[in-house]
């Protein structure tokens, strides 16, 4: 995490005045906010830390006033910012003070769902829930369910190559997506892949994917639908002992079970998510395992006999398998609700994001017990454990001095060590402006430099969501000497 | 470092000093496929061996000289495999050379393709500079991904020097059948089951039958071997018919006949443009001869691409071996050969003639 904010490296001398005159000669006066108290709604995203007011606010109602909107940026050098409903935690639509904010949550018309073809066409402001929706009443679903599914949008996790709880046995966004339409920075529509399964040329539909609003503003999202297994249940585990936990996970894995859905919690995050949800976990256990399978009821039957097998081998304590419907989703409201609840506990938190092998989970958790003393700050801890992917919940009062800072060296260290363990900084969240200096951690000089080369060649000018995702190389060079001064550097890192 | 890399390193950054051109081999069994050949040949063959291989992490990595088939016998011995089935097209064939010709087997409409298995790859960019994208974790979203990006690159950015893969758990069961329909119908039927859970792994239609895969846990499959009636395969039959799908060695894929590869939308009706073999549940379409513009026009027209696969060099130089590509694309597209591979180094000619 950097401690100050890597936005202000980039400043543009944009004429203001002339920049509104411009947009409201092309957008209705609903779409453009310029005063400070109607900007002030759109001054953070989910990494509240952060508040920024951009330049100006721009809410276009299609495509074509978006298009608008980047061809005047464009002309008049003004930076440009996507966002669709802030829930991200990185800080990807944190605002440019130079920039325009341009809103895509207006874009949000279900254009087609198509039954027979798997698949449907969707504005990028359309919520990720509401696709499932719009698809139940034929079987079908939007597989990539983000803890935050309600709320986000199609748009923002294409940008972040969302993940969810089922992404182990149904992959990210990225391998549910077939086709993207956007603009580039200059106005121009662009389609990386199609209706199709894949396209010629480069995979630019992977780039897209992840992309944090760098590379092309989004306009429209082909999606693949999932046909709804017959029936799904989850096995909950409780386990005395973290490192247990962490094994059963490895257990499920070699025993050649792919789970629909396989997390971990540990006491902390059950303690705040059970008194808020009353989802049925075990406030007792120092860990609870939520292991889903799916399928045809006698292949559920089957693979939920296999999967308690290797949980009692493992050493848990107690078991509970899903009974109905209702009470499977009963039990993932509970960690879907993980990260408000931990919101309860405290004034503030920050989530990590890192992923590692799974293999090193145990290691991974004694490692935050001891930082979170080191720190004094507590730490609830959630995973999506078939994946390896972490969220410590890091909690913190900002109204404390130094508390902040604090929070911020703990997630640091945590990030560090995920790439020691030779994992990646984030899983899911993206880099945004949360994690960038870290980027340095984990990339080479000339590593960061093809990723700035890789972002000329859709934004020759720099102009689109400047200053998030991958640090200056002055930055870089200013984050190796300060780590060579410090803490050991990452010297065991698998990288050559 | 390694006297192989050390060397390889050399020969790219004399070539990027003198304005030459590298021809990147693996096994050279994809050399058919694509733009030809040109510049010196720059073998992978030697850097190979498995790096890391931990089942329990459903990740390999692999150095990109490594023969496809030991890759698979090791996954194999563990009981895992690449699920997405990629041809091999030769003994020879390499994992490196494996991602960037990009090309899926049979099971690609049921669990994805070479790019949705990528997870990691450490290449050698133009400028003779050793670079690592990606990991060996299973979520990974630190900078652009770069790695999925090399999936049917063709070469074209980088010489691959190791790679790191998702692998998955052998299916349990698996039971083909057999259905005499015509194509119309079997598109049709095959939307239609695709949207039912289903456990169909591969599908191909040809000359009025239609034969269907199904893969997992043996009650699963017995369900749907019930559901959908058809009739059954031999299962060593059935075995030879997907590989033989696969490695294009079916009586459909012999002779002189140019190859073309539609990949349409899985509802696009038949084509009726010649002798054709329907795959991926109506996604991928396989052609024997035609002219090459109406080919073209055809697959546009129903919202995809098409690909001449094999041909001789005359056809490709005229027809083009790829779908050309809008302009605002094209533009981008040479911009990224532009920021790996400035200098033009790498397999000139080989996706696109001026890429
Ligand atoms: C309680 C909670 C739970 C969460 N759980 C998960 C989870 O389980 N898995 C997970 O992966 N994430 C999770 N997140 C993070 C977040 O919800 C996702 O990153 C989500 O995809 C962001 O969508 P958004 O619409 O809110 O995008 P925003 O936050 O508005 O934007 C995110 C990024 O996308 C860019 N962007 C947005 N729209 C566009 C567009 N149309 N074109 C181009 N760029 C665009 C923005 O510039 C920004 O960089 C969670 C967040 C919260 C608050």
């Amino acid at each position: 995490m950097s401690m100050d904010n890597t936005i202000a490296d980039l400043r543009f001398a944009v004429d203001r005045p002339a920049l509104i005159k411009r947009l409201r000669a092309v957008l209705p006066a609903s779409a453009l906010l310029a005063e400070d108290e109607e900007m002030r709604p759109y001054d953070c995203d989910g990494l509240t830390a952060y508040r920024q007011l951009p330049l100006l606010v721009t809410l276009p109602e299609n495509e074509a006033q978006t298009q608008a909107i980047l061809r005047i940026c464009h002309e008049l050098h003004a930076p440009v910012v996507p966002r669709g409903a802030a829930t991200g935690l990185s800080g990807g639509a944190t605002p440019h003070p130079d920039g325009v904010l341009v809103s895509l949550a207006r874009l949000r018309n279900i254009i087609r769902v198509d039954p027979l073809s798997r698949t449907a066409v969707v504005q990028p402001g359309v919520r990720n829930l509401a696709v499932s929706e719009a698809a139940a009443p034929y079987g079908l679903y939007y597989a990539p369910d983000p803890s935050s599914q309600i709320a986000c949008t199609i748009g923002g996790n294409v940008a972040e190559n969302s993940g969810g709880v089922h992404c182990l046995k149904y992959g990210l966004t990225v391998n549910n997506v077939l086709r993207v339409r956007g603009l580039t920075i200059a106005g121009e529509i662009v389609e990386f892949g199609n209706a199709a399964l894949d396209a010629p040329g480069y995979d630019l539909l992977a780039l897209i994917n992840g992309s944090e609003g760098l590379l092309a503003i989004i306009t429209e999202v082909t999606v693949r639908l999932t046909p709804k297994p017959e029936l799904a249940q989850v096995v909950i585990a409780s386990f005395d002992d973290v490192r247990r936990a962490g094994d059963a996970v490895a257990g499920i894995i070699a025993a050649g079970i792919i789970p629909a859905g396989l997390e971990m919690m540990d006491r902390k995050a059950v303690q705040a998510v059970e008194p808020y949800v009353q989802a049925g976990y075990d406030m007792d256990a120092e860990a609870i395992l939520l292991c889903e399978s799916d399928g045809t009821a006698e292949e559920v039957a089957e693979e939920v006999g296999r999967m308690t097998a290797v949980l009692e081998k493992s050493g848990a304590s107690a078991f509970c398998v899903s009974r109905s419907e209702a009470e499977r989703l009963k039990f993932w409201a509970g960690r879907k609700a993980a990260f408000p609840a931990v919101g309860r506990m405290t004034p503030d938190y920050l989530c990590m994001d890192g992923t590692i092998p799974r293999k090193h989970l145990a290691k991974m958790l004694e490692a935050i017990a001891a930082l979170s003393g080191k720190y004094a700050l507590r730490c609830a801890n959630v995973f999506h454990a078939g994946d390896g992917n972490l969220h410590p919940l890091i909690m913190y009062d900002a109204n404390q001095p130094g508390e902040l800072e604090r929070a911020m060296a703990f997630g640091a260290e945590i990030l560090e060590l995920s790439v020691r363990l030779g994992g990646t900084i984030t899983g899911e969240h993206g880099v945004g402006i949360e994690k960038i200096m870290l980027m340095a951690e984990q990339f080479s000089i000339a590593e960061i430099s093809t990723f700035h080369r890789l972002k000329a060649a859709f934004d020759e000018h720099g102009l689109l969501n400047p200053g998030k995702g991958v640090p200056t190389l002055a930055r870089c060079r200013e984050y190796t000497l300060a780590r060579a001064g410090t803490a050991p550097v990452a010297s065991s890192s698998p990288r050559s | 470092m390694d006297s192989w890399l050390a060397n390889c390193i050399a020969r790219v950054s004399e070539a990027a000093d003198t304005g030459g051109q590298l021809a990147i081999r693996g096994g050279s069994s994809k050399r058919f496929y694509a733009g030809p050949e040109q510049g010196e040949p720059l073998e992978l063959a030697a850097w190979q061996g498995i790096v890391a291989y931990e089942p329990t992490e459903l990740v390999v990595t692999a150095r990109a000289g490594t023969a496809l088939s030991e890759l698979s016998a090791t996954l194999a011995a563990q009981g895992q495999w690449l699920a997405f089935e990629p041809p091999h097209f030769g003994p020879t064939a390499t994992v490196g050379g494996m991602l960037a010709a990009g090309l899926s087997g049979p099971r690609r409409q049921a669990v994805g393709a070479v790019r949705d298995f990528v997870l990691g790859v450490k290449l050698l960019n133009g400028l003779g500079e050793v670079l690592c994208f990606g990991g060996q974790v299973m979520k990974n979203v630190a900078g652009y991904d770069v790695a999925r990006l090399m999936a049917g690159s063709l070469g074209t950015l980088g010489v691959l020097l190791e790679v790191s893969l998702k692998v998955l758990p052998l299916p349990v069961a698996e039971k083909s059948l057999r259905f005499a329909i015509d194509e119309a119908t079997a598109l049709q039927q095959l939307n239609q089951w695709g949207g039912r859970p289903l456990p169909i792994s591969g599908s191909a239609w040809q000359d009025g039958i239609l034969t269907l895969r199904l893969s997992g846990a043996a009650a699963a499959v017995a369900a749907a071997q019930r559901t959908l009636a058809g009739e059954p395969v031999d299962d060593a039959e059935a075995v030879a018919f997907w590989w033989s799908l696969r490695e294009q060695t079916l009586p459909f894929f012999a002779g002189e006949a140019p190859l073309w590869r539609l990949s349409l939308p899985s509802l696009a009706p038949p084509q009726a443009l010649g002798s054709t073999l329907v795959e991926w549940g109506g996604a991928q379409r396989w052609l024997r001869g035609g002219d090459a513009r109406t080919i073209r026009a055809a697959a546009a027209k129903a919202g995809g691409h098409a690909t001449l696969f094999r041909a001789d060099d005359g056809l490709k130089a005229a027809a083009g071996v790829f779908q050309p590509l809008p302009q605002p694309l094209a533009r981008i597209h040479h911009r990224l050969k532009h920021a790996f591979d400035p200098h033009r180094v790498f397999n000139p000619g080989r996706l696109y003639p001026d890429l």
